[in-house]
């Protein structure tokens, strides 16, 4: 049962943002800019950064719901974003995302665990300054959402179809558009 | 040197802020809203919780200029604020607010980490629902602040009067518009 009394029949983040709409806006609105919107990295490669935090912060809410859309996102391959979240450095992904996520990883232990090295790599495979500071800001995000939705021991359903199905609403119409279901339309505008 | 190439003059979270103000204006709402808008708890108690929790991540920009605007909220009591970063158990502030401090304390920790007995003893103290979630909210939006400025590496400087001006700045504006500007750039808007 959650800690505090969130409405009910909206798992995860979901009850959250519902109990509370006026911090659900700009948390939406960040989600978007760094998931959805146009980006020199596919919304499949930022999804899957944000499902390999999710995991190592093992929120299972987060990790089940992004590694869904991720997969949406990439061709309804599950196995891959599975190879992701595990064995990142075999997967068959690009160099560069594999260095980005080995920065995602530092800044999930701390911001401090950043280093020099893992930023020259990213650099090295051709990753953009604009790329590396949305993959800090991603995994940082992520640190945030994982606690706010474990923090408050949100509900958590069991049910792979239930994140699959929304996944691919997610990855179609982006995250602020779908918040509408269960916002008052005065805290998605 | 901060990892990638920020506008420079800027402190800390400032030049993550002016290098993409797409993702600026939902984290300036967020903490706005989190620290500033209206509550029950006062900016002072809010403050406080983001100065802590800024401390346990050893965040210096974030737990100085949090800390600086803790203490313009509270009357310039900056020993208090010391005194809560160190000890809170054994600081002057209100059993409420101390439960609440144990609580960020978990979060900062990991999102499971949070005990309902942590929980039920905020609410004998007289924690509202609301409260505890902006508790767990505002603890864990600060594991994404400090992640963001140190795994940037941004420059954070030692000078106590910047802070001071900046926590006056924050206490008094709040989070919607710069609390510093550089003073070679035109950045301020």
């Amino acid at each position: 049962m959650p800690h505090i009394k969130l409405p009910e029949g909206l798992p995860g983040i979901r009850g959250a943002m519902a109990f509370r709409p006026e911090t659900a806006r700009p948390l939406n609105d960040l989600v978007e800019i760094l998931l959805h919107a146009p980006n020199s990295l596919t919304p499949g490669e930022r999804e899957l950064i944000a499902t390999y935090v999710s995991t190592e912060n093992d929120c299972y809410y987060c990790q089940t719901i992004h590694g869904a859309i991720a997969a949406a996102s990439l061709g309804d391959d599950e196995a891959l974003v599975k190879k992701v979240k595990f064995d990142f450095e075999n997967a068959e992904i690009s160099e560069k995302l594999k260095a980005l996520l080995v920065i995602a990883g530092q800044v999930q232990k701390g911001g401090k665990q950043v280093t020099a090295e893992a930023v020259s790599r990213a650099r090295d495979e051709g990753a953009t300054d604009i790329e590396i500071h949305d993959t800090v800001l991603i995994a940082a995000a992520f640190c945030m959402f994982n606690r706010y939705v474990d923090g408050l021991d949100t509900t958590q359903p069991r049910d792979e179809e239930m994140y699959r199905e929304r996944g691919k609403r997610v990855a179609r119409d982006g995250y602020v558009t779908v918040s509408k279901e269960y916002l008052p339309a005065d805290a998605t505008v | 040197m901060p990892h990638i190439s920020l506008p420079e003059g800027l402190p800390g979270i400032s030049s993550g802020f002016a290098f993409r103000p797409e993702t600026a204006k939902p984290m300036r709402e967020l903490a706005h809203t989190l620290l500033h808008g209206p509550s029950t708890l006062t900016s002072g108690e809010r403050e406080l919780i983001a100065t802590y929790v800024s401390s346990q991540n050893d965040c210096y920009f974030c737990q100085t200029s949090h800390g600086a605007a803790a203490a313009a909220h509270l009357g310039e009591k900056s020993a208090l604020v010391d005194q809560v970063k160190r000890d809170f158990l054994h600081s002057g502030v209100s059993k409420k607010l101390k439960a609440l401090l144990v609580i960020a304390g978990q979060v900062q920790k990991g999102g499971k980490a949070v005990t309902s007995e942590a929980v039920e003893k905020a609410r004998t103290q007289g924690a509202t629902d609301l409260e505890i979630h902006d508790t767990v909210l505002i603890a864990a939006a600060f594991c994404m602040y400090n992640r963001y400025v140190d795994g940037l590496d941004t420059w954070q400087p030692s000078d106590p009067a910047m802070y001071s001006s900046m926590g006056a700045h924050l206490a008094t504006h709040g989070y919607l518009t710069p609390s510093v500007s550089a003073p070679t750039l035109e950045v301020t808007k």
